[in-house]
Parts: structure tokens; C-alpha cells; sequence
């Protein structure tokens, strides 16, 4: 089995473990404010209200 | 049931049934000197029973194609009668064990009697009876609705909804006899962990079918949350039950990890069974509901994708607040505490956000009780958030830890939003699945919303109050410094809270039976009711035409 030590764990989780997460809030602010998909935001808001007429297939 | 099934999937059901019967029996055979042994008869006659029902039904008329039109609404249907008798039962005996902390003469001086063993049958039938069912029986109506498709198949949701409550029954069953991992909402043993493994692959794999047969390539929210719930559920389940059994005719088991490895799996799971379990499922079921009770939109829908990353993201890490001042490591106590701190933002933004939606319909809020149901529930989830972000401060939880404290906020939680965003949603969902103008009635409706918040108030207030006084008195010291009270003090200073509890707990219950009625009786009731109330009708597009679904 692979040796993982305590302080490997802390190191890791210290560095990468904070850049990841910085990353990831980076990509979710981009995803909902890029231009392009506001609309497809607005209309699946919309879509919900009228659901009730049978599916599609 | 059956006559919805094609003649291939009443085969498949056979199959299925016959075999799980087997599993029963061989189960029964292989611990009859074991407590395994009394499971194993379980699983025979559960299987048995539902096998002589697809039986029953073998001979029925298949469903023709028109059946293609309509979504396939029977085990949603079903789901939320399970959902409500689970309520029923889990929150009677949740009362009863209220009134044992009380009166503990009442365990009648019987082991299965005794708090050990019933609060787990509270903890499980709630949070998997009550709970998952209602999440099952909604998921299934979202994902239909916001899809546009028909699930893939016919068998797939019942053998979901079926399999899932033979697991809640094995597990409610257990505890009185003494079967239990001893693991918070864990309890159930290896046996009934592998099955729920089985079925819950299934709902996922079922979810992901529906999904992939969507009309609009954009999945709206609520379904993000939802698919959350399943997703990490599975894994949370599996790495916490990861166990020996002692041999395979015993239902005992031991986890393989061991010491303060073994706590931190748990309360990584215990956490997240709050997160993803209680809080994403039901944030799915607020992000479809509360839209189209209110008949507007979500204030944000940005705001709403915000919030789901953010939940997912740092939920993960905050379970090792459970263990503060133990044999945990102190960074990965802070790295916990730190991460429930951030989690404020993302809960509070959810809280926000569904509160900012009713803007404008304020009037509905005040007319219909059941969007109220949801609004209150809005609020509870802000509340119970930010008194968890608290709780988790090291120094706070030092006073709040072992108290109960801890069940005042948990109920904050499970009643005040999972139960009332829960019931919300299923007021609103029965009128449209049974094709009803309205619930039977809304003046019952008023009542039960009134019981739950009364029931809900006394108990969390009654929580608050005993676990502070709780608190303080074990670290209240004398002047030559030794502890000034016994822990026997403490016992006696609860008992007026614990009835207040108790009481609090029983309007729940009757409200909840009230519910259960009024539901009942707007599935018996024929179609054409007078409407009086305009406002509590399910959302079509047809303002002022009855609730009917032109495609079926």
C-alpha cells in the first residue's frame, strides 16, 4: 500500500484543496453570468409553470 | 398497478419477486439460530405478498400504446400514500419517545420498549419512511414534468418505490429486536444495506433514463439538486456500511474502519445525510413546487445554480464539526467548522431566494395554506442554516454538544422545513395526480398548518430552553471550584421541557393525521367538486378551466 502520511494529507489539502475550490467558484460564477445563457435560464424558469400537458415521449 | 405493466414486465416482476422470496427463505434457513433468521421470514412474506398481488393482476388487460401520452403517475401516486403513513407512524413514535424521556417508567419493562431501540424507529421512519418516500413519489413528478418524457419503462419505479420500503421495513423492524450497526441513521446491518445499494442503483440509473429522453437540452434546477440526492447518497452509503459481517448466517457486522477513523466516516456520512439526504432533495423539491404554487418563477435562477454549487461543494467537508474537542485531529475539527461556516452563504442564498419568488404573490401566501406551508418552510430552512453554521464554532458547541440543544436544532430542521416543504408539496401534488380541483379541504388544511407550526414552535423553543440550561449547569463550578451540579440536577431541571416537548411533538402528530385524512378523502371523493377557493388549484395553462390534463 502506498505510505500517505499525515503531514501529505495536510499539505495537500492545504494547497491544492484551497485552489480547487477557488477554481471551482471561478467556473460557476462564469457559467451563470456568460451572456449566452441567459435566456436559456429565463425560459427553463418559465417552462415549469405550464407542466402539466403531457410528455413529449 | 399490475394492469399498468406490459405482459414482459409482469414477467420480469415474477422473476424478481419469486427471487427475493428465495433470498427470504434462504436467509430464514441459514440464521434460524440467529436474529438473521426472523428477517429472513420478513423478507419471505414480504416478497410473497408481492408476488400474489402481480399475481392477482397477471390476467389483466396489457396497456396499449395511448399510454404514451400520459405520464406514468400510479407509483407517484402510491409513493405519497407510503410517504404519509410513514409520517404517520415515525412521528407517533417520536411522540411516544418524547413522553419516555419524560416518564421513563413507560418502557413497561421491556427491552424493545426501551429509548435505545425506539428512537431509531423514529429517526428511520421519518427520515427514510416519511422522507424518502415523499422524496421518490416527488422526483418522480419532477422529473416527468421539467423532462417532458414518460419515464423509460413500467417496472423500473415500482421495483424503486417497492424495494426501498422493504428496506425501511427491515430496518424499523430490526431495532426493537436488537439488530443495529449502532451507527446514526445507519443503523441497518450489512443485509439491508446491499439490498438498499441495489435498489438505489436502480433509482439512479431510472433518473438518469428519464433524463436522457428530455425535450430541452437545459435541465432546469430542481433536478440538479435531485440527482445530488441520489448521487452522493449512494456513495455516502456505501463507504460508511462498509463492514464484515461475523459470518454470512449472522446479522451482526463490524465496520472495517476502527477508532476515530470509524467516527469520521460517520459523521462524513452523517452530515452529508443531512445534505444531501434532507437538504438537497428537499431543495428540489422547493425549487419546483414552491415556482408553481406561486405561479411565478424563481426570483433568481443564477442565484439558484450559485446556491447548488456551493451546497455540493462545502457540505462535503463540514462533518468533522460533529467532532469537536475528540480524539479528531484539531485541523480537520477547524477545517470542518470552517466550511459550516461558509455554508451559510449558499443556504441563505436558497432561503432568499425562494422567499423573494413570493414577492408579488403575497396574497396567495396569505389565502393558501399551502403555499404558506412552503414560505414557512423557507424560513425554518434560514433559521435552522444559520443555527448550524453557530452550532459548528468550537467554542459554541462546547456549550451546545451533548445537549439538547441538538435536537431543538434538529427539528428546527426536520419539522419546520423537511416535514412542512414536504407537505406543501404533496397539497399541492395530490389535486393534480388524482385530477381534483382542489383538496378536499382547505379549511383542514389551515388546521394542520397551524397544528404543525404550534407543534413546531413548542418543540424547538421547549429544546432551546432545556439545552442551555443543560449546558450552563454542567459547567457551572463553586467557588472552590468543583462542579455545582450533579448530572442527576440536570435530569430533574429537563423534566418540564420534555413535557412541553411532548406536547409540541403531539400537534404535530394530530396535525399530521389530519393530513393524512384530508388527502384520503380528496382521493375518495368524486372529480366534480364546487370550486370555492380560487386560488388552490393546480397550475394549468388554462386560467379558470379544470385542473384536467389534456394529454390524458
Amino acid at each position: 500500500m502506498i505510505d500517505v502520511s499525515h503531514d501529505t494529507l495536510v499539505g495537500i489539502s492545504k494547497s491544492y484543496g484551497l485552489f480547487y475550490l477557488i477554481a471551482l467558484s471561478i467556473a460557476v460564477a462564469v457559467y451563470v453570468f456568460w451572456p449566452r445563457n441567459k435566456s436559456k435560464f429565463d425560459r427553463a424558469a418559465k417552462n415549469i409553470l405550464n407542466d402539466e400537458d403531457g410528455p413529449w415521449r | 398497478m399490475v394492469s399498468t405493466l406490459t405482459k414482459n414486465e409482469r414477467h420480469f416482476a415474477f422473476i424478481i419477486s419469486v427471487s427475493v422470496a428465495m433470498c427470504g427463505l434462504v436467509m430464514a434457513a441459514a440464521g434460524r439460530n440467529d436474529l438473521l433468521g426472523t428477517h429472513g421470514f420478513i423478507v419471505f412474506f414480504f416478497a410473497l405478498g408481492v408476488t400474489f398481488i402481480l399475481a392477482r393482476g397477471y390476467y389483466d388487460p396489457e396497456p396499449g400504446d395511448e399510454r404514451f401520452s400520459a405520464y406514468y403517475d400510479e407509483p407517484i401516486k402510491a409513493g405519497i400514500i407510503l410517504a404519509m403513513s410513514w409520517a404517520v407512524f415515525a412521528m407517533f413514535v417520536g411522540d411516544w419517545v418524547a413522553w419516555l424521556l419524560a416518564y421513563p417508567e413507560l418502557t413497561f419493562d421491556e427491552p424493545w420498549a426501551s429509548f435505545g431501540r425506539l428512537r431509531p424507529v423514529h429517526t428511520t421512519g421519518i427520515i427514510f419512511g416519511f422522507g424518502g418516500n415523499a422524496l421518490i413519489a416527488t422526483l418522480f413528478h419532477v422529473m416527468q414534468r421539467t423532462a417532458r418524457a414518460r419515464m423509460p419503462d413500467q417496472l423500473s419505479p415500482w421495483f424503486v418505490l417497492i424495494g426501498y420500503n422493504l428496506f425501511c421495513v427491515l430496518a424499523v423492524t430490526g431495532y426493537p429486536l436488537g439488530i443495529t450497526q449502532s451507527k446514526e441513521y445507519a443503523e441497518p446491518e450489512w443485509y439491508a444495506d446491499i439490498w438498499l445499494v441495489i435498489v438505489w442503483v436502480t433509482y439512479l440509473a431510472l433518473y438518469l433514463r428519464t433524463l436522457a429522453r428530455r425535450q430541452e437540452p437545459h435541465i432546469y434546477v430542481a433536478n440538479w439538486y435531485f440527482l445530488a440526492f441520489i448521487l452522493v447518497v449512494a456513495v455516502l452509503h456505501i463507504v460508511n456500511n462498509l463492514a464484515l459481517p461475523i459470518s454470512l448466517s449472522s446479522a451482526k457486522s463490524f465496520p472495517i474502519f476502527s477508532g476515530v477513523q470509524d467516527a469520521m466516516t460517520q459523521w462524513w456520512y452523517g452530515h452529508n445525510a443531512v445534505a444531501f439526504f434532507l437538504t438537497a432533495g428537499f431543495l428540489g423539491m422547493m425549487y419546483y413546487y414552491l415556482p408553481t404554487r406561486a405561479k411565478r418563477p424563481i426570483f433568481s435562477y443564477r442565484l439558484s445554480i450559485i446556491s447548488f454549487w456551493g451546497i455540493t461543494f462545502l457540505y462535503m467537508w463540514a462533518g468533522s464539526h460533529h467532532l469537536h474537542y475528540t480524539a479528531l485531529p484539531q485541523w480537520v475539527q477547524t477545517l470542518g467548522m470552517s466550511f459550516s461556516l461558509m455554508l451559510l452563504v449558499p443556504s441563505w442564498a436558497s432561503a432568499g431566494n425562494a422567499l423573494l419568488t413570493l414577492n408579488g404573490a403575497w396574497h396567495r401566501v396569505r389565502d393558501d395554506a399551502t403555499l404558506r406551508f412552503m414560505m414557512v418552510a423557507a424560513v425554518f430552512y434560514g433559521v435552522s442554516t444559520f443555527e448550524g453554521s453557530f452550532l459548528a464554532i468550537r467554542p459554541v458547541n462546547s456549550l451546545s454538544h451533548y445537549t439538547d440543544w441538538t435536537i431543538g436544532h434538529v427539528h428546527a430542521g426536520a419539522l419546520g422545513w423537511v416535514a412542512l416543504i414536504t407537505f406543501g408539496a404533496i397539497y399541492s401534488l395530490v389535486p393534480i395526480l388524482w385530477k381534483r380541483d382542489r383538496i378536499y379541504s382547505p379549511a383542514l388544511v389551515e388546521v394542520h398548518f397551524w397544528l404543525a407550526l404550534a407543534g413546531t414552535l413548542i418543540y424547538v423553543f421547549a429544546m432551546w430552553n432545556s439545552g442551555i440550561v443543560q449546558g450552563l449547569m454542567w459547567r457551572t463550578y463553586t467557588a472552590s471550584g468543583t462542579l455545582a451540579y450533579s448530572f442527576m440536577d440536570s435530569v430533574v431541571a429537563m423534566h418540564p421541557y420534555y413535557i412541553a416537548r411532548a406536547i409540541g411533538g403531539l400537534l404535530f402528530l394530530v396535525g399530521t393525521v389530519i393530513g393524512f385524512y384530508n388527502i384520503w378523502m380528496t382521493i375518495r371523493t368524486p372529480i366534480n367538486i364546487p370550486r370555492d377557493l380560487a386560488s388552490d388549484h393546480p397550475v394549468t395553462e388554462h386560467a379558470g378551466a379544470p385542473a384536467a390534463e389534456p394529454a390524458e
